[in-house]
């Protein structure tokens, strides 16, 4: 797929604005390293509608036709997209209100400041939710037909979001150990479910040219694509990475989105870094932000093996094991003739 | 009633006159136009309903050329409606054929990560998604003899590679030739049931070449004189 700047940013920013609303709830409800100040709240609050806002402002850049883009709140009964809109815009009020509520009334822990944060909390991970599954709906895109997919975007979300409300909290001074503690937790859990994703999508899958052709029975070969230059189709589904370029990128979003965040946190927890603990989140969505990139450039469309390209992950026996094989024995044992 | 075609691959000889003739008839259409970028240009594109490739199927000397033409499958199982977020994209209950309202589309491309058969294509100039309409304004058209009332992808196929006709009803002619030639869908495992049906080729005995006798030297003159001048 081509990997658009504009769903990038809106999948980025806006999963990590929600996952810091939804941490940031979580955190007054249980006091979690003492809960945050009301000004602090307010502040956290207005960032997470910041990085949301970015992400719905950007995703309008990707319509072509901008101008019926109120029309997408229409069918939530059945699709995905229009379910992301319209719960992230019942999320707005919620969240506007309790930052207000708490600014003006200097009372994080009052039911009604509860009820607004957990109210946006709640409608934020709907939403995350629903991104997830704009993806892992589509059949036809092997990379992104997975549970996975959601899960992904949660972890993801959470894991910046909780970097943010470290970083604030060591920046601000206060006790920062449990928020730290709870960063570096959720960083790692990240990591590791995005290695489970990379690993799982380098399986094949069961659509082949063959398939697609209906020609099961012998090797179907691409001669000619029948257009003269690219098509929609070729310009928007015909991307390609090369696996040196993506796995350097692998270990990019876990070099820059997990070890570094997590190696500050850690350090933080034996000696304040002060300052320094803003690049934490920073480099967290720098991480997730190439991971992003990726999650676009590897998926792959199964109408691609229209245009003769097999899918990327197709595997291949590795040499040392071929060499292994033993090749002088006879597939079927000779029988004596006696 | 579940309008469709089937394409017979067994015929089609790949000469692209049924995407010239829908591009002709729709590029003044419903969902007109069917906008063409650097039309005279180096790098000429544009938007098409229908579109042929070509494949090699099997390897030599067992092999055979298999023209692929494939547009909008009219699926069952739409996802591409499913998914559409302004319901712009919609089937028509009565005839099952899947249409884009260009008034509502917001051109977000949704719909054609759904689809697998490559059908949709945004146009750029309009900012809308665009699809076969199966000639929906021919159909029913009544000011139109009636042998016409036909897309016009299957009126212009010199080979009769394409039928067209109601695949609910079995005793229609395309149900009969998909029962009787082995008809198929594509990716059906992706299971979006789709309409359009594809007939595979024949076999049919090779045409022998080994009594061939050994050809003259006049005739051997000839061909090589053929050779050179070609260059
Ligand atoms: S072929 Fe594609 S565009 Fe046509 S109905 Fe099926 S999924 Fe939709
Ligand atoms: S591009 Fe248009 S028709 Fe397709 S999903 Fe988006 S709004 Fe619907």
């Amino acid at each position: 797929m081509k990997p658009s700047l504009a769903v990038i940013f809106l999948t980025l920013f806006s999963g990590s604005g929600f996952g810091l609303v939804a941490l940031l709830a979580l955190d007054n409800d249980f006091r979690i390293g003492g809960g945050f100040a009301p000004i602090m709240t307010a502040i956290l609050m207005g960032c997470g509608l910041v990085l949301v806002t970015i992400g719905m402002i950007s995703s309008t850049a990707h319509l072509a036709n901008p101008k019926n883009a109120w029309r997408a709140f229409t069918r939530w009964r059945s699709s995905w997209l229009s379910r992301e809109g319209v719960f992230a815009m019942v999320f707005y009020p919620f969240a506007i209100a309790d930052a207000g509520w708490v600014f003006f009334t200097d009372d994080t822990h009052g039911a009604l400041a509860l009820l607004l944060s957990n109210a946006a909390a709640v409608l934020g991970l709907a939403t995350i939710f629903s991104q997830g599954m704009i993806y892992a709906c589509l059949r036809t895109i092997r990379q992104w037909h997975t549970p996975l997919v959601p899960a992904n975007f949660y972890a993801l979300g959470f894991a910046v979001g909780a970097a943010i409300l470290a970083a604030a909290r060591i920046v601000t001074g206060g006790p920062d150990r449990a928020l730290a503690s709870m960063a570096v937790g959720l960083l790692l859990i990240a990591a590791v479910l995005k290695a489970i994703y990379y690993f799982w999508i380098g399986k094949p899958s069961g659509t082949t040219i063959q398939t697609a052709t209906g020609f099961n029975r012998g090797t179907v070969r691409l001669l000619d694509q029948g257009h003269t230059f690219g098509t929609f189709l070729t310009r928007e589904f015909s991307n390609c990475l090369n696996r040196t370029r993506a796995r350097r990128l692998r270990i990019a979003v876990f070099m820059v989105g997990f070890a570094g965040p997590v190696a500050l946190l850690a350090a933080d927890l034996q000696h304040s870094i002060g300052l320094w603990a803003i690049t934490a989140p920073v480099l967290a969505l720098l991480g997730v932000g190439i991971e992003r990139f990726l999650f676009f450039a590897e998926a792959q469309h199964v109408v691609n093996l229209y245009h003769g390209r097999m899918p990327a992950s197709l595997p291949k026996m590795p040499e040392f094991m071929r060499r292994k094989a033993p090749s002088a024995v006879p597939l079927v044992a000779h029988y004596d003739k006696g | 009633m579940r309008l469709g075609l089937v394409i017979d691959l067994d015929t089609c000889v790949g000469c692209h006159a049924c995407a010239t003739s829908c591009k002709e008839w729709n590029t003044s259409s419903i969902t007109a136009p069917l906008t063409d970028y650097d039309p005279y240009g180096k790098e000429p594109s544009g938007v098409w309903f229908n579109r042929i490739r070509h494949y090699e199927v099997g390897t030599y000397p067992n092999n055979k050329t298999i023209n692929f033409p494939m547009s909008c499958m009219h699926c069952e199982n739409a996802e591409c409606v499913t998914v559409c977020p302004t319901g712009a994209s919609y089937k028509r209950p009565e005839d099952g054929i899947v249409l884009v309202d260009q008034d509502k589309c917001m051109g977000c491309n949704y719909c054609s990560w759904a689809c697998p058969y490559g059908a949709r294509e945004l146009d750029r100039e309009s900012g809308t998604m665009k699809k076969c309409t199966l000639c929906v304004d021919r159909l029913y058209d009544e000011a139109l003899p009636v042998e016409e009332r036909k897309p016009a992808c299957v009126l212009a196929c010199p080979a009769h590679a394409r039928m067209f006709g109601d695949l609910d009803d079995p005793q229609s002619a395309v149900s009969r030739a998909v029962r009787d030639r082995g008809g198929y869908a594509l990716m059906p495992e992706l299971n979006y049931n789709p309409t359009n049906h594809y007939l595979p080729p024949r076999t049919r005995a090779p045409v022998p070449t080994h009594d061939l006798g050994r050809p003259s030297l006049a005739r051997k003159v000839k061909e090589w004189v053929n050779r050179v001048i070609e260059r």
